[in-house]
């Protein structure tokens, strides 16, 4: 696996004008951290089961964190506000922070969005990669990232820990 | 007639677009040499309006006029099939209509 071990420590501006920091998921058994962006095709066409995750595993405590690293400036349409916009439209149920210093995708060693990080109770990294193996939903044959969910809130390590995001690149800062 | 086929290789959609153009212009018995470009820098896309990858031109009209007023962008470009749906490429009905 080519991500980080452990969880990285962050304190982000999140949509809803709050701070947020690894320590305030601190009572959640399984942390899902989603680098994501606003305007990629790939991430729009899986945010929705992204959204359905945290839905369906929100009272066994779960929480997902997406994070948006994209540079802004060279990028419009991956601004805070642009950010906020996003979330209202797509009926977001999961915290959306702004990564503007890059510095928790490069901590992650991101490079496309989406992009999951699964870790267990004591934030360690337990799955990365895709949500599931295919961006149409009919599609799909195997749900990696409910997978890794299922085994890290069972104490157990997920069947398949690493797969290769595929989705828009992470737009770093020149 | 004359298909421009470009594209960013940041974004990982135009094989596929490639192979589903490649697919319609076969099904359709067009048999011509689809004009490719990638695009490497901002002032490319600046200098060839491409809105994102993949951008398909069809005797240079957009298979997709709506995106394609998009501002220029080195970034993947969202399409939206029939039922509304995102998608990173376009939809075979979008090249279907393009290519008649």
């Amino acid at each position: 696996m080519s991500a980080i071990a452990n969880a990285p420590t962050f304190d982000l501006p999140g949509i809803d004008g709050h701070s947020h920091s690894l320590d305030e998921y601190d009572d959640a058994p399984v942390l899902v951290l989603v680098q994501s962006c606003n305007h990629c095709p790939y991430v729009l066409a899986w945010e929705g089961r992204i959204n359905d995750l945290q839905r369906e595993y929100r009272d066994r405590g779960v929480r997902i964190v997406a994070i948006n690293s994209n540079d802004a400036v060279a990028y419009p349409g991956d601004s805070f506000d642009a950010m906020v916009e996003h979330a209202r439209e797509a009926g977001y149920e999961f915290d959306y922070l702004h990564d503007e210093s890059q510095d928790v995708a490069r901590t992650l060693g991101s490079s496309r969005t989406p992009e999951a990080f699964v870790y267990d109770a004591d934030r360690r990294l337990v799955y990365h990669g895709l949500v599931d193996d295919n961006r149409e939903q009919e599609s799909v044959t195997r749900h990696y990232l409910r997978d890794a969910i299922e085994a890290a809130l069972a104490g157990e390590t997920p069947n398949v820990a690493d797969t290769e995001p595929v989705g828009c690149s992470l737009k770093w800062r020149s | 007639m004359r298909v421009d086929f470009l594209f960013w290789a940041g974004c990982p959609s135009h094989p596929e677009a490639r192979e589903l153009l490649d697919d319609v212009l076969a099904a359709r018995g067009v048999d011509l040499e689809v004009d490719v470009r990638e695009v490497y820098t901002h002032d490319e896309a600046v200098e060839l309006a491409f809105p994102g990858s993949p951008t398909i031109r069809v005797d240079g009209r957009d298979v997709d006029p709506a995106g394609a007023a998009l501002p220029p962008s080195l970034s993947c470009r969202v399409y939206r099939l029939p039922d509304g749906r995102p998608s990173p490429v376009p939809s075979r009905q979008q090249l279907e209509e393009a290519i008649s």
